[in-house]
């Protein structure tokens, strides 16, 4: 039926364009809410153009999945907290993952019925579903790392490389197997091998490397989808595929230039010290100058300032602070201050982490500034306010060169007037190591819970002082 | 030409475009940018449509591209969603 091929072609280019215009719309937010919606009606012509046009012979199963998928979907989304939206986008990696994985072998099923097997098919199923299984398994750990149900600490044992390596060479033994003669053993064996090879790649990257990890899956999500776009023929999957293959190997690329590390480095893992506790570090901050502060003695400099810059960081997310952050920064420019917050791309453990919560509580984003453009600020303001943030404002990745931070790009917080820091103890943080800001004369640490420190803040400033 | 070289050529034009496109996505938009790209990888609902409702396809393999549909039923529209959610969020100061 040429006449349907050809209808169904025009309705995939459509989308394609649809996609693109819809992520091109995202490069400003007035434009955003346009490109996604863009991005849905492209999603909705190609999947009709399919149901309509593809040569689908029964429709219920396909009915069916989508009621119920579509269901869980909009549940799930409606209800879901930001600040749980890390573990939900890994979560949806891996189910991209799986169904590239279910594909590939439901093709391969169907292809094989009609002897249609070939050695291009199946060095493209093959492809398929390595990157889907790893996509899979990987994305359902990372998942798991987010949420605390594993632990947040890099994995390592000794020989783990080697073991992945044997297993990449396996793996990729089987596909040869698997290219000559087009049997289940080798297919699923090759399927098993990438599943765990998942699990392996993920488990030693370290809690907060996530928004590597993050990104990474999102690009190998995309890669999976192309694959199954060279298995099927299907030209709309191959476009989309690397659409998205390039948005997270971007983003990627983009958080690892902002902690000056190599994506391998962070990739092959084991960076990052585990969180134990150490009380002694609290008991010689007294003898080693660090300074405390009490509530009121930071309410008192930051009534007096002019302008101020708030620093998020992790720690905000998880004490979920923005929304007291939101009522400090109303109390504050009543009185005439000038507040801006500071972004650095890997706070928190998703990129653009800390944007999306600050917009939760609806700070305008004028506000809100990346870390290029608002370094050079702090030498003119009066106070910084650091909140759950570490790694990112320590001074030793510019001056201590043995430092495992060293050579990442931190935000200027130490060129404040007057620092404050926000933090429930002296641990250190995710790099293991002590933050320098912290014994300068300029700088003073208010011990407690971001959110309850910022509400009393808040209670301090507008009851007058 | 063949089919898999037409492929070729159009993932290598995919690929430029793509690179172009993102790099203009504003950081505070970068989440909102992974929840999109994760709704637009629900497209592999086309393949696992095409799987489940083929001519020849199993009982099996019609349960296998059920899961498939499912799944990536999800992923559409629970990215669309939530990216809406976070995308209303962006607001400009009155």
């Amino acid at each position: 039926m040429s006449l349907g091929t050809d209808v169904l072609a025009l309705a995939y280019l459509v989308s394609a364009a649809l996609f693109i215009l819809g992520l091109k719309g995202l490069t400003h937010p007035s434009s955003a809410r346009r490109g996604n919606s863009f991005a849905i009606s492209g999603m909705v012509i190609a999947v009709v153009a399919t149901l309509l046009e593809g040569g689908i012979h029964s429709y219920g199963f396909i009915i069916a999945g989508i009621i119920i998928g579509g269901t869980i979907g909009t549940v799930i989304a409606m209800r879901i907290e930001m600040t749980a939206m890390p573990q939900l986008v890994a979560l949806l990696h891996s189910f991209v993952g799986l169904a590239a994985v279910l594909v590939a072998i439901g093709t391969w099923l169907n292809r094989d019925a009609a002897g249609l097997l070939n050695p291009t098919l199946a060095a493209e199923l093959a492809v398929g579903t390595f990157i889907g299984a790893v996509t899979f398994t990987g994305s359902l750990v990372a998942f798991g790392k987010l949420q605390g149900l594993v632990s947040g600490a890099p994995l390592s044992f000794s020989g783990q490389h080697l073991l992945n390596l044997l297993l990449g060479i396996a793996m990729v033994g089987c596909a040869i197997w698997f290219w000559s003669d087009y049997s289940a053993t080798p297919l699923l064996l090759m399927t098993a091998i990438a599943l765990l090879l998942g699990i392996l790649l993920i488990i030693p990257i370290g809690g907060a490397d996530m928004p590597v990890v993050v990104s990474m899956l999102n690009s190998y999500s995309g890669w999976a989808a192309a694959a199954t776009g060279f298995t099927l023929q299907n030209n709309l999957l191959i476009i989309t595929g690397a659409l998205v293959g390039f948005s997270g190997a971007i983003l990627s690329f983009i958080m690892c230039r902002a902690m000056n590390r190599s994506f391998f480095s962070v990739i092959l893992g084991g960076f990052g010290a585990e969180e134990s506790g150490d009380e002694s570090i609290s008991a010689a901050a007294a003898e080693r100058g660090v300074k405390a502060a009490a509530v009121e003695d930071a309410a008192f400099f930051i009534e007096n300032a002019s302008k101020i810059i708030v620093i998020p960081g992790y720690g905000m997310a998880v004490a979920q602070a923005q929304h007291a952050l939101k009522e400090l920064m109303g109390v504050l420019e009543d009185k005439g201050i000038t507040v801006v917050f500071a972004i650095h791309p890997v706070a928190g453990r998703m990129p653009g982490h800390m944007n999306v919560l600050l917009a939760e509580s609806d700070i305008p984003y004028e506000n809100v500034k990346e870390m290029e453009e608002v370094n050079p600020e702090f030498s003119t303001a009066d106070v910084a306010l650091v909140v759950g943030a570490n790694d990112i404002t320590n001074p030793a990745a510019k001056s201590d060169s043995s430092s495992p931070i060293y050579g990442m790009p931190i935000l200027e917080v130490s060129k404040a007037a007057h620092v404050f820091v926000i933090k429930r103890s002296l641990k250190p943080g995710y790099s293991g190591i002590d933050n320098l800001l912290y014994y300068q004369d300029n700088c003073s640490l208010i011990f407690g819970d971001a959110k309850e420190m910022c509400e009393a803040l808040f209670t301090e400033l507008k009851g007058g002082h | 030409m063949s089919e898999t070289l037409v492929a070729l050529y159009i993932f290598a034009l995919a690929c430029f475009i793509g690179y172009q496109v993102i790099w203009g996505v504003t950081p505070s938009l970068h989440t909102p940018l992974i929840a999109l790209t994760n709704a637009i990888s629900g497209i592999i609902i086309v393949g696992a449509i095409l799987v489940t409702g083929s001519e020849n396809t199993s009982a099996t393999t019609q349960w296998i591209g059920f899961i498939a549909v499912t799944l990536a039923s999800i992923n559409i529209f629970g990215g669309y969603f939530v990216t809406h959610r976070m995308l209303s969020m962006f607001r400009k100061k009155k």
